[in-house]
């Protein structure tokens, strides 16, 4: 066992600053070249401009922004890059949402199992995020496609009915894109909130009913307020990976659902107008640390979630 | 406490497993399929030498598809080690150390963690082709001698993106120690090196375990710093599959992952049974 006061009976020998910057050197150096550089130069290209042959004229402007508010041209006010944008947040607002929905009763019934089963339980949420990210989305394809898996089922349903069945459309769209995102990171919430819940003691619980208090109102004022910071740890998992994948919606959503990933991807490889792609990417940053910072300044910071 | 579960609660947790796992099942049923457009289930297929198991022998004569594999392996098991130990160093430093620069050390590392990964593998992209086109221009590198994106800057990336989170791992766990024990070693003349490897290293030991396995994972199901970072050979199981979905599929992509789910499933149940055994002792 710890003694408390230990440090003051002997003092421990004051640890070397030159050790602790040899410890440092290697990270702050990786972190140095292959973050904080790569950010400048996407930083200072978003104010250039597309020259011949793949060059950037460092003119220093706003156009590439101005783009993307769409009023480049006097006159014009073009929303094409802003509903990408509004787009993009409404659907990581909404996956987000749904996740909670989904996640909630499932992290909710593994706390309060048996503990020797809990493990189990936990282990089965697991098992599906190890199969591959891509991979998940191709069986997502099989399930949705207009002779998938979803509409195979529904069809044979109906006949049970002698009902007329039409397959239902639901690949390529912004339902299946919707759909994917949500089994892609639902597992990202449930960890965090089972941390939470399983805190949680029974005796809590206990007092709950002994005060009289029924279902709802245990539900409302003591777990729901006691799980909070593994929801806010979750959703910060869930929001800012759905704001920046672009395969989901590139697979699945077909050619009508361009999120704002698949806009930078595209000025990167295929349009090759690096500059108005930085612009891009520089606001996908700046809009995601807003909403996380706005989100854990409000609802506090839930370290503690993430320490399992 | 009545033990009583709402009969409500059980049906949604049913609900919520079979969305979990309808997928994988598909995916598993259809590696057996007949048909090789795959769309519709049209009987097990009974083909060749292999019979049912036709698409998985048809896998391994798939020679793009081994070398992706053989990729992903390289990729994941050196970014692993080499995150691993810069990662630990750094969780040291940063946990116990006070040194100028480490507010920097300390931002520098938090910011992959919350900034979407697209932003940091268009960063490397930039990077790279800048730094390789100043240094093809300046030496005269042409054909086969200039640098370009390939296995090594794959490699390089998933360092990068793994380091954080092997920290954050490690740090967490030094946050639990108990000093004395280091203390201890030190009043019984062993030297801090000494100290490090029998006594910090051994307790520390499951974070850094832990890390490494979430490097590892990470690693294996990156596809979009991979996406940006990867050129001629350094094509990834992940990015292999991405191209066969804008293509054409055939059941052997099942295979593939039916495989895929067995190994991560039988590695999972064997990682469950050693940490239950060493929670035992």
């Amino acid at each position: 066992m710890a003694i408390d006061n230990s440090a003051q009976l002997v003092d421990a020998p004051p640890r070397n600053r030159w050790q602790g910057i040899l410890l440092a050197l290697p990270v702050t150096l990786l972190m140095t070249v292959l973050l904080v550089v790569p950010l400048i130069i996407i930083g200072v290209n978003s104010f250039g401009q597309r020259g011949p042959d793949n060059t950037i004229i460092y003119n220093f402007n706003l156009n590439n922004y101005l783009r993307l508010l769409g009023i480049s041209e006097p006159g014009v006010w073009d929303t094409l890059y802003l509903e990408i944008l509004v787009r993009s947040l409404w659907l990581a607002f909404q996956s987000t949402v749904l996740v909670i929905l989904v996640g909630y009763p499932l992290a909710y019934f593994i706390a309060r199992a048996p503990r020797k089963q809990r493990n189990f339980w936990l282990f089965l949420v697991l098992v599906p995020l190890w199969t591959n990210f891509v991979i998940r989305v191709y069986a997502w394809i099989m399930i949705l496609r207009n002779q998938g898996v979803l509409n195979s089922l529904l069809g044979w349903a109906a006949g049970l009915f002698g009902l007329n069945f039409t397959p239902l459309d639901l690949y390529p769209s912004d339902f299946a894109v919707l759909v994917c995102m949500v089994y892609e990171f639902l597992p990202f919430m449930i960890l965090p909130m089972f941390t939470s819940l399983e805190k949680i003691e029974d005796s809590l619980y206990e007092a709950a009913a002994d005060l009289g208090a029924n279902t709802w109102n245990t539900f409302w004022r003591v777990t729901f307020p006691l799980s909070l910071p593994g929801i806010v740890a979750g959703t910060i998992l869930v929001f800012i990976p759905v704001m920046g994948t672009f395969i989901v919606s590139d697979i699945l959503g077909g050619r009508q659902v361009i999120l704002v990933g698949n806009l930078i991807q595209r000025q990167f490889l295929d349009a090759r107008d690096p500059v108005f792609g930085s612009a891009a990417t520089i606001v996908l940053m700046v809009m995601t640390l807003a909403v996380t910072l706005y989100y854990t300044r409000k609802f506090g910071f839930a370290e503690e979630a993430f320490g399992r | 406490m009545t033990k009583r579960r709402s009969p409500w609660l059980l049906a949604v947790t049913a609900l919520v497993y079979i969305f979990l796992y309808a997928p994988i099942i598909v995916l598993i049923v259809f590696a057996f399929n007949s048909s090789r457009t795959n769309v519709v289930f049209e009987g097990v297929v009974n083909q060749g030498d292999c019979g049912p198991f036709y698409w998985f022998c048809q896998l391994g004569r798939n020679r793009e598809l081994v070398a992706a594999a053989r990729n992903t392996l390289v990729v994941a098991a050196t970014s692993t080690v080499a995150s691993t130990v810069i990662g630990t160093m750094a969780a040291l430093a940063l946990q116990r150390y006070k040194f100028p620069g480490k507010a920097y050390s300390e931002i520098s590392l938090y910011i992959p963690i919350v900034i979407p990964e697209i932003v940091m593998g268009v960063g490397l992209l930039v990077l790279y082709s800048a730094l390789f086109g100043f240094i093809n221009t300046t030496f005269g590198l042409n054909g086969d001698n200039r640098l370009s994106l390939g296995l090594g800057t794959v490699i390089l990336s998933h360092i990068a993106f793994s380091v954080p989170f092997v920290a954050l791992v490690v740090r967490a766990r030094l946050q639990g120690f108990d000093k004395a024990v280091e203390e201890a070693a030190m009043d019984l003349y062993a030297n801090e090196w000494t100290t490090f490897w029998r006594v910090t290293l051994p307790i520390i030991f499951p974070g850094v375990m832990s890390g490494a396995l979430l490097a590892f994972t990470l690693s294996l199901d990156d596809f979009i710093t991979t996406f940006f970072t990867t050129g001629p050979g350094g094509t990834t199981l992940p990015i292999y599959v991405y191209g066969l979905l804008r293509r054409v599929t055939t059941p052997e992509l099942n295979a593939l992952a039916t495989i895929w789910i067995v190994i991560v499933f039988v590695v999972l149940m064997l990682s469950q049974l050693a940490g239950r055994r060493s929670e035992a002792h």
